[in-house]
Parts: C-alpha cells; sequence; structure tokens
C-alpha cells in the first residue's frame, strides 16, 4: 500500500516544472496571450523535447507507456505555468485509440499527426452546432475545439456520441477569456473518418480529469502567489498575512486545494487499474476541482487587492484559464449529472 | 502509487476477518449501556486478546504488545467497519491519557493507570479548559498550592464530558502564578472522588448533556499526580492535543454518513418520488460525494506519510477543519432532502433514523468549535502549513 508518487513521477513533476518555470515565464505568456505565434512555437518545441506526444502510448507503439496519473502530473505543471500545449488533445486521443491497435498512434507519437479535440457536444449542443457522421464522412460543426489550429487531426465526437478521427476542415478561432489557449469553431465538410469509435464514456472521464488537473496547477500557483503576496505587502505597520482575515483566506484556500491535489491522484490511479470506481472519480474530480478553482481564483484576486484586478500583476490569465477549465467538457452541474447517471441513480427503483 | 496489500497484510485481514466471524455473537448490543457495562468490559478484553484492540501497547500494562504497524491498524478498522461490530473502547482516557503516560508516566503511574483504564474499569475525564481559557487554553487559572505532599485545588473546568461517570481526572492546573503562562502549568492525576469536587451537567443545543461543569473547592490532592514534571504542563498537554485533532475528521466515518445518505435519498420518497429524483438534492449530494472522495484519497496519503516516518504537512494540517465541515454538510442535506419531516425530533412515528440528522448536524456543529475551533485551525495551517507570520503581540498596556 503506497498511495504517493514514484521517484519517476517526482523527477518528471521536478524537470518539467523546472524547464517551465525558466522557458515560460509571465513575460511569454504574455506574448502569446497577444498573438506572438514565434514566442508559442518556441515554447511547444521546448516541451516536445519531453516526448509529451508519446507519454500516454504503449511502448511497442512506439510512446513511453505513461499512464493517465503521469499525464495528471505533466498537465498540473502546465495548468501552474498556463502554457498553451497540445498534450491535453494527444493524450485524450491517444487514450481513444489504446484498445484499436497501432492505427495512428506511432504518427501521434513522432509528431506527423498533430491532434485537436471537438468533444464540447458530448456535453453540450447548441446554436446548430453537431457532427454528423454517414457512409464514413463527416460534416456538420464543433464549437470550441481545443488545439484545433496548426492541428493536422481532430478527435471528433459525432451526436450519437461515436468518436472519429479526420482530417481538421476549416475552423476559425473563437474569442474566449482565456487567451493561453485557442479555442475555434470546426466545420467538417465530408472529411473522412480515419477511425471510428464507439461511444466510450473513459475518453470524456479522461478529459475532464486533466482539465481538473490543469485547474489543480493553476490553482496552486494561485495560492503561491498571494502566500508570497501575503507575506510581502505591508499596511497599517505590518505584512498583511499576519492579519487573520487575509491569513484565513490563505488557509481556506490551502485547504480546499490539498485534498483535491489526492482526489486528482486516486482518480488518475483507479483508471489506470480498471477500478470500476475510475470513472466516477475522475467525473466529480473535475466538478470538484471546478468549484474549489474558482473559489481559489476569486480569493487569490482578493487577497491581492487592487493590484489583484490589474493587467499589471497578470493574477487574471490564471483566473481566466480556471474559468475555462470549469466550462470545458461540462460545466461541474453537468459533470455532477453524469456522475449519478454512471451509479445507476437515474433510474427509477 | 499501489493500493493493493502485500500477500502478508491480505493474510492479516483474513485472519482478523475470521477472528471478528468466530467471536461476533460475544459482542455488545446498543443495548449495553453504560461506560462500564460488563458485556462491553469482557469485549474489550476479548478483542485486546486477540490483538484488535490496545494493540501495540506493551502487555506489562495490560495491551497486546504488538509491534506498531500501520496497515495492520488500517486493515483491523476496515474489517470492523465492513462487519459493522463495534470497534475497541475509544474514551479520552484510551485515546489521550494512555499515551502521555506511556511517553511520560512515572514507572508507578504506568502500572497503577494504563491497564485498568485499556480494560474499561477506570474511566477518565480531561480538565483542560476553563470558562476564562477556551482557544487561549495557557490562559487557565485553576489554582494548585503547595502544601506538604499535597496540593490545594481551587477553580473550575468546563467542556468535561465523562465526568459523571470518571473515576479519574488527568487536569491542568496553575502551579505557578509568577510564571509566564505557559510556564507555570502542571499536568495533574487525580481522583474524582476526592472531597470538594462538584460536577454539574451542561445541556447543549442536541437537549443531552454531553459535556458538564466541574468546581473544585479546596480540593486536596497528592503531588504523586503530576505527570513528568511540576511546571512542564504545557508541553504534556501539547503531546495529547495532537492526539486530539488526529481523532477528529476521520475520513471512514465520514463516508459511512454520505452512504447512509445515499441510501435515504434512495429510498425515501416525496410526492412518490425517490429524494433522490430532485435534481437540485441529487447536485447537492454528487457535490458532497466528490468531497468525500477527496478527503478519503487525502486520507490515504496520510497513512503513506505516517508509514514512512514523514510529515503530512498541509495535508494533515487540514483534516479536522474540512472533515468537521463536511459531516456538518452531510447532516444538513439529510435535513433538508427530508424537508418538513426533517425538522421531527426525539421522538414521534414520522421521526426518520431516530432523529439522528438532526443531532449530529447540531453535535457537528459542536465539534467544528471544540478540539480547536475552525478559526484556531485556519491559524494552524496558515502558520506552520503555508508559513506566514503570526499575529504580533499587543504592546502591555
Amino acid at each position: 500500500m503506497e498511495f504517493a508518487l514514484s521517484e519517476d513521477q517526482r523527477m518528471l513533476q521536478d524537470s518539467l516544472s523546472g524547464f517551465l518555470k525558466d522557458a515560460a515565464p509571465l513575460d511569454t505568456i504574455r506574448k502569446i496571450a497577444t498573438g506572438d505565434k514565434s514566442s508559442a512555437a518556441a515554447l511547444v518545441s521546448g516541451l516536445d523535447d519531453f516526448g509529451l506526444s508519446g507519454l500516454h502510448v504503449a511502448e511497442e507503439h512506439g510512446g513511453l507507456g505513461l499512464g493517465l496519473l503521469d499525464a495528471c502530473l505533466v498537465q498540473e505543471a502546465l495548468g501552474y505555468a498556463i502554457a498553451p500545449s497540445r498534450f491535453m488533445a494527444t493524450t485524450v486521443t491517444a487514450h481513444a485509440l489504446r484498445n484499436s491497435g497501432e492505427g495512428h498512434l506511432p504518427a501521434i507519437v513522432s509528431g506527423a499527426m498533430r491532434m485537436g479535440l471537438a468533444l464540447t457536444e458530448l456535453s453540450s449542443r447548441r446554436d446548430g452546432a453537431g457532427v454528423s457522421a454517414e457512409n464514413g464522412r463527416l460534416t456538420g460543426t464543433s464549437l470550441l475545439a481545443l488545439s484545433a489550429e496548426e492541428s493536422t487531426h481532430m478527435l471528433a465526437a459525432d451526436t450519437s456520441g461515436s468518436l472519429h478521427i479526420a482530417q481538421t476542415p476549416d475552423n476559425v478561432a473563437m474569442q474566449t477569456i482565456d487567451r493561453t489557449r485557442i479555442f475555434s469553431e470546426v466545420r467538417f465538410a465530408g472529411e473522412e473518418s480515419a477511425a471510428s469509435l464507439k461511444p466510450d464514456d473513459e475518453v470524456l472521464a479522461v478529459a475532464r480529469l486533466l482539465a481538473a488537473a490543469d485547474t489543480l496547477g493553476a490553482a496552486q500557483a494561485m495560492i503561491d502567489k498571494a502566500v508570497a503576496y501575503a507575506a510581502e505587502r505591508q499596511q497599517f505597520g505590518r505584512v498583511i498575512g499576519s492579519f487573520q482575515a487575509v491569513k484565513h483566506m490563505c488557509a481556506e484556500m490551502a485547504s480546499r486545494l490539498e485534498p483535491s491535489r489526492a482526489l486528482i491522484w486516486h482518480a488518475a490511479h483507479a483508471l489506470d487499474t480498471g477500478e470500476p470506481e475510475g470513472l466516477v472519480m475522475a467525473t466529480l474530480a473535475k466538478s470538484h476541482l471546478a468549484e474549489a478553482g474558482t473559489f481559489i481564483a476569486r480569493t487569490s484576486t482578493e487577497v491581492h487587492g487592487g493590484m489583484g484586478f490589474t493587467d499589471l500583476v497578470g493574477l487574471h490569465y490564471w483566473f481566466k484559464r480556471i474559468g475555462v477549465n470549469r466550462q470545458l467538457f461540462g460545466s461541474p452541474e453537468q459533470c455532477r449529472h453524469d456522475a449519478a447517471r454512471l451509479q445507476g441513480w437515474l433510474e427509477p427503483a | 502509487m499501489d493500493l493493493s496489500f502485500s500477500p502478508e497484510y491480505e493474510a492479516f485481514r483474513k485472519e482478523v476477518a475470521g477472528t471478528l466471524a468466530a467471536n461476533a455473537h460475544l459482542a455488545p448490543t446498543p443495548d449495553d449501556r453504560g461506560m462500564k457495562n460488563s458485556k462491553r468490559q469482557a469485549w474489550q478484553k476479548l478483542l485486546i486478546e486477540q490483538g484488535l484492540a490496545a494493540r501495540t501497547i506493551p502487555t506489562e500494562y495490560g495491551g497486546y504488545g504488538a509491534e506498531p504497524d500501520i496497515l495492520k491498524s488500517r486493515i483491523i478498522a476496515e474489517e470492523f467497519a465492513r462487519t459493522g461490530l463495534p470497534r475497541a473502547m475509544s474514551n479520552q482516557g484510551i485515546s489521550m491519557l494512555v499515551p502521555t503516560l506511556l511517553e511520560l508516566g512515572t514507572p508507578e503511574q504506568k502500572a497503577a493507570y494504563i491497564r485498568p483504564t485499556l480494560h474499561g474499569e477506570m474511566i477518565w475525564c480531561q480538565g483542560y479548559s476553563e470558562p476564562g481559557a477556551g482557544s487561549d487554553l495557557a490562559a487557565l487559572r485553576t489554582a494548585a498550592v503547595s502544601d506538604g505532599d499535597e496540593y490545594v485545588i481551587n477553580g473550575s473546568k468546563i467542556w468535561t464530558s465523562t465526568a459523571k461517570q470518571a473515576d479519574m481526572i488527568f487536569c491542568l492546573v496553575r502551579t505557578d502564578p509568577s510564571a509566564k503562562k505557559h510556564e507555570g502549568i502542571s499536568y495533574i492525576l487525580f481522583s474524582m472522588e476526592t472531597p470538594g469536587i462538584e460536577v454539574r451537567p451542561l445541556v447543549d443545543m442536541t437537549g443531552t448533556a454531553n459535556f458538564n461543569e466541574v468546581f473544585f473547592t479546596d480540593v486536596r490532592v497528592p503531588k504523586t499526580g503530576i505527570v513528568f514534571a511540576e511546571n512542564k504542563g504545557w508541553q504534556v498537554a501539547n503531546a495529547t492535543l495532537t492526539h486530539e485533532r488526529g481523532m477528529l475528521g476521520d475520513p471512514n466515518a465520514t463516508k459511512a454518513r454520505l452512504v447512509e445518505l445515499v441510501e435515504l435519498m434512495k429510498t425515501e420518497r416525496v410526492n412518490g418520488e425517490r429524494l433522490i429524483d430532485d435534481p437540485l438534492l441529487r447536485d447537492r449530494l454528487l457535490k458532497l460525494q466528490g468531497e468525500v472522495y477527496a478527503m478519503q484519497a487525502n486520507g490515504l496519503r496520510i497513512t503513506t506519510h505516517n508509514l514512512k516516518k514523514e510529515s503530512a504537512g498541509l495535508a494533515g494540517l487540514i483534516v479536522k477543519l474540512m472533515g468537521c465541515e463536511l459531516n456538518h454538510e452531510i447532516a444538513r442535506l439529510a435535513i433538508d432532502a427530508l424537508g418538513e419531516l426533517g425538522i421531527m425530533y426525539e421522538t414521534g412515528e414520522h421521526l426518520r433514523a431516530d432523529g439522528s440528522w438532526q443531532s449530529r448536524y447540531m453535535y457537528d456543529l459542536g465539534l467544528i468549535i471544540g478540539g480547536g475551533t475552525a478559526q484556531i485551525q485556519k491559524n494552524i495551517i496558515a502558520e506552520r502549513g503555508l508559513g506566514l507570520p503570526r499575529e504580533p503581540k499587543l504592546a502591555k498596556a
């Protein structure tokens, strides 16, 4: 019985965090958020050296063969640095293809296939969106697709819940509050489905778990910033962190996030080992982190006082990343509804 | 990450399950009331003999004498939870005094008190808080004045559970009024039958006297009752306070309550619909389920830190605050889900679950306050966990 990260996992986390600390300081994130493609490209190519595209692909297909727990540690580090990355899209796709043989996996590992995710309609369909698959061809639009820009292929859900891999069609960026990542409307116009997969609750659960891990990292960053600010900022002749009103806000943030970290680890491990509770845990991890993350985003901003509200400090980039993760792949209410369904609580006795 | 148990531990689990199954017929029932009930004492004796209670306490003091093994303790707790059989006795004497005596007691104190306490033959109460010393415990004023081989004690204590039943008290008293407040306190043991002690029940909001007030008027007690040393009582007390906070907020107990709540919401019907079919109530239930999962996972993480003899850091510091709050929220949802019938209490044919959700809702609020208030917990989390500075001391007027 050991509920802890392995030495390798800690090393992965440390080396990636160390790299991001140097390669993605706030100045770089600002440039990326204001449309500087070369900064984004430099960061992405640096991240490629970590072999992230093959992290969750079995070794027999050329990947590292690591599990979702490792993937969550990577996503947490990316969230902490609010770095843009194709990692979430790649990892969810790798998981969707986990049982389908070699297929596209080596191309995903090598980077020849760069994946985007069009799964929004699995949890909510509106404004005429929805992809249909007929005779092996996809038509229709998907909103708020992740990493579609500069992708070669999409993992897209159709209106029956089946998943497809197809070439990325025409797409236009959709402006969200979060400028650290690009979201798009993708418009399928008869692209061929290169792989068709049956509806799979686990794929959505994995996407949600990774979004939760991203929030875990971003929220931890916001706590660290709040605590550092509270220990340094002086008012009334003393540091504000010595006032109980401020101190208690910091304690409340830490108290909400610390058990959330264990929840992410447990949910990821449960999915990795095929425990039946894994799906429910991952789904509830998403809603739980959404609530804890939103609380921390506002509380950390408040600890920073007026400065927290400015663009100068840049705290708002984390606030917005957490705000987008909250809705991405389903709101907290939607996730909780799904978790009830997964436990058979919706069927009348 | 590996949540499985090795074959050695799986074998141990089988052994525990076998022992429990073979002896289940001897277990006391809820009708066996009272702290010194003979059936409960016999059950406790059996559990100690089988290594399922007082497991790591040396045999010379009446324990089972096994090496400490966190996983085995965990397996024992899980098997009790699975079978629903009554666990080993748990009271302030066993959980707080015994560890203190093992660490700091004199040979005479260990010999006299540990065995009968473990066997449920000697009941203790804890004399810490006073009307003027709650969160600021070190401000306590109950005075113990030296007189030959004795102290003469005057003052009062509050929040003293089991004072009525107690044979003995472990008590904090001020032995040096001129010393700094943490340095003039002693930790002393004496009989509750000593002349001059009056116990008055303190009825709380649940309608029950879960606590008492204890008054001391010229109570003469022998100095041999001092634990460790005169004026060193603050260090002694701190050892046990850590223990008390560890007991509050156990995630497995919280999980059991959530299971009860789910069962209630699946079976109870309003207007012909199950409570769980109401989307608003269901959403709240799922929210709490997420929190319970998180606290359980946090508990696993702490177990691993303990196994490695490392500090669990923030993961440990937040347990009392978050666990007690979560219990309170679970009771709140149960009451809301029951709606109008949720207000029934104590008796009546429409009462659900013996009114336990209302009494838990109130008692859990007591636990949010007791054992270090939520606000004190937040100070501890911020100062020890996050490194924020302490409140500056006010200059003396």
